[in-house]
């Protein structure tokens, strides 16, 4: 008789479906996961000790760097902390400006996740049809902060400038004739908001596009429905948040919960999911893009009738303008403290979390009033959701093991950071 | 947050705060519990399992150092600390439990069994700060460098580290050397 004995296997750091550097050590009973030891920190770049050593401006942005597909709801949780410990109110159009980006952020995190995880479990084409509307709020981010990725853009105080009047348009080329290149500018002739507005109209249809291709799809449904089933209670005690806890039918959400800037004045609704599998977790966060969708609507059409200021005049915190540092020496001291020195916080420590699109993203500030946090610690939602890998993916297939990675949207930048 | 339903709050956190030896801290409208190393367990389980409180959930825990903190001494008595946030999703709060660690042999009761998050967080904390967690499962490193020694995040570690690495060609392998590169300071620290 032969002997039949569990085999360990080696998957990543360099896999595609490792989502970027994960090493997982799996102990293997044939094709079924006995266990998984995830190896992580491969990414690691002590981005809390780096903190530790600037000024809190100097620190945006690395908080880029950490979830690096939702760039600026990391920059969100880190700014509101600070505001927080400064005790400062931001203006109201900064807010509008902060959550309309919060939300253009989830939906191009959750495009990007539905992408990759459809790639992971052989859905190739959705993977085009995502990126090509990823592809507009790219332009839109560096429209308005002049990078495409690390924007950089959230300041304590507000944001770093209004929103454009003009939307950058495509100029004439070989490659192209100029009925094409006219077509395309088609929503570019008026400002940002105008560009985001038409996105804004065109998008559920092309949500339903994406639907079209999974929800009812047989092998789709064979690669998620009843895979890693996580139960309420689990998924509270592993310190799940996010799309992971309401897939397992929490109406858990930050915003609604403890909201912070103009959440309270914006409707939407939570979605939910009732079997907790990777199904479910898929059903969420596409009707997530919708409500962000509907979200960013009302704040485009708030933007719109309501301009003002987009930064606190407190120029111990903020810059002043360049124009009035030219003849103002007031200016010209602020401008050099605040670059050269920063700005000091009171003693004491604050913990910040916003919904970002993964979970609950949380900065813990401790400062003893120097122009540098004394500690910082990032409580980064995919941390939590790796730990679980072992859990989740126990008794299931090697190939559902990329399945569980991808509805767990990990990206590295956080998990390691 | 209403008044009233602080004064609660702070009603309910006094009264377990006097069980187990704790202090109570309310600052940015944000609740700290302060408790003695040996009573930690024992406050988190009721801080868990108690119907006033219900904190279902860990959603992050830290180390601290506090060796060049400018309160060290009457403000943090101790080098270290484990922080705990809590989230009660039933009920709606958080609250941040602080216990200080002696700077010989910081070693505290693990929470894993309170909470299943426990076991990564409290990895990374043994890993970055040296805090041991008495009872872990499987307390090994969890972020720094196969073979790496120290811990990174304690104030008395360089920024830029001890040693640094490259691929030798006389040898044919990576090997490690003292880091070349001059620690500085680019913006220096200002308390005003």
């Amino acid at each position: 008789m032969t002997e039949i004995r569990n085999y360990t296997m080696n998957f990543g750091p360099q896999h595609p479906a490792a989502h970027g550097v994960l090493r997982l050590i799996m102990e293997m009973d044939g094709e079924v996961v006995e266990r998984i030891d995830p190896h992580i920190g491969l990414l690691h770049r002590a981005t809390e000790k780096l903190a530790e050593s600037k000024p809190y401006n100097h620190s945006i942005g690395y908080m880029d760097r950490l979830d690096y597909v939702s760039m600026m709801c990391n920059e969100h949780a880190y700014v509101l902390a600070i505001e927080k410990l400064l005790g400062v109110q931001v203006p109201i159009r900064a807010q509008y400006i902060r959550v309309m980006f919060s939300e253009i952020t989830r939906i191009r995190n959750h495009l990007l996740w539905i992408a990759a995880h459809g790639l992971d479990i052989g859905a190739m084409a959705v993977f085009l049809y995502a990126f090509r509307e990823r592809e507009d709020l790219c332009d839109v981010y560096e429209a308005t902060s002049g990078a495409r990725l690390h924007a950089a853009y959230f300041r304590p105080g507000g944001v770093y400038r209004d929103l454009p009047e003009k939307m950058p348009r495509y100029a004439s080329s070989k490659v192209h004739s100029d009925d094409e290149i006219h077509a395309k500018n088609m929503n570019r002739e008026g400002s940002v908001l105008d560009f985001i507005e038409s996105f804004v109209e065109r998008f559920p249809a092309c949500v339903d596009e994406y639907e079209n291709l999974l929800t009812d799809n047989r092998i789709w449904k064979q690669r998620t429905v009843d895979i890693a089933v996580v139960s309420p209670e689990r998924a509270l005690q592993l310190g799940f948040t996010g799309p992971m806890l309401r897939g397992s039918g929490f109406a858990w959400d930050l915003r609604r919960k403890q909201p912070y800037e103009v959440y309270p004045e914006l409707k939407f609704d939570i979605p939910v999911g009732a079997t907790g599998d990777c199904y479910d977790r898929y059903l969420v966060r596409m009707e997530e893009m919708r409500q962000s969708n509907h979200i960013i609507k009302q704040c485009v059409d708030w933007l719109k009738d309501n301009p003002g200021s987009v930064m606190l005049d407190d120029h111990k915190l903020t810059p002043p303008s360049r124009e009035s540092m030219k003849d103002d020496m007031e200016s010209l001291i602020h401008h050099f403290k605040l670059f050269t020195e920063g700005y000091s916080t009171p003693p004491g420590q604050v913990y910040q979390a916003v919904e970002a699109p993964k979970g609950e993203f949380g900065i813990y500030i401790i400062s003893d009033g120097a122009n540098k946090p004394y500690r910082l610690k990032v409580r980064a939602p995919g941390f939590a959701h790796l730990a679980a890998l072992d859990e989740m993916a126990r008794g299931h297939m090697l190939s559902d093991v990329v399945a569980i990675i991808g509805t767990q949207d990990i990206v590295f930048g956080e998990v390691d950071r | 947050m209403s008044t009233a339903n602080s004064d609660q709050k702070r009603t309910a956190f006094d009264a377990v705060a006097l069980k187990f030896d704790a202090t109570v801290d309310e600052d940015f409208e944000e609740f700290t519990l302060i408790v003695p190393a040996h009573n930690v367990i024992a406050l988190l389980r009721s801080l868990r399992d108690h119907p006033d409180f219900l904190f279902e959930q860990l959603i992050d825990l830290c180390g601290v150092d506090f060796d060049q903190h400018a309160g060290r001494g009457d403000k943090h008595p101790e080098r270290f600390a484990v922080v705990y946030h809590l989230l009660s999703v039933s009920k709606n709060t958080r609250v941040r439990v602080v216990v200080y660690l002696p700077e010989v042999e910081p070693i505290v009761r693990t929470v894993v069994g309170l909470w299943a998050s426990a076991n990564w967080f409290e990895r990374e904390a043994f890993d970055l700060f040296g805090i041991l967690f008495e009872g872990h499962p499987d307390l090994r490193r969890l972020l720094t460098d196969y073979g790496f020694v120290g811990h990174p995040f304690r104030k008395d570690f360089p920024l830029s580290g001890h040693v640094e690495m490259r691929y030798d060609d006389e040898k044919g392998r990576v090997i490690y050397e003292p880091v070349s590169i001059e620690p500085r300071v680019t913006v220096p620290r200002v308390v005003r």
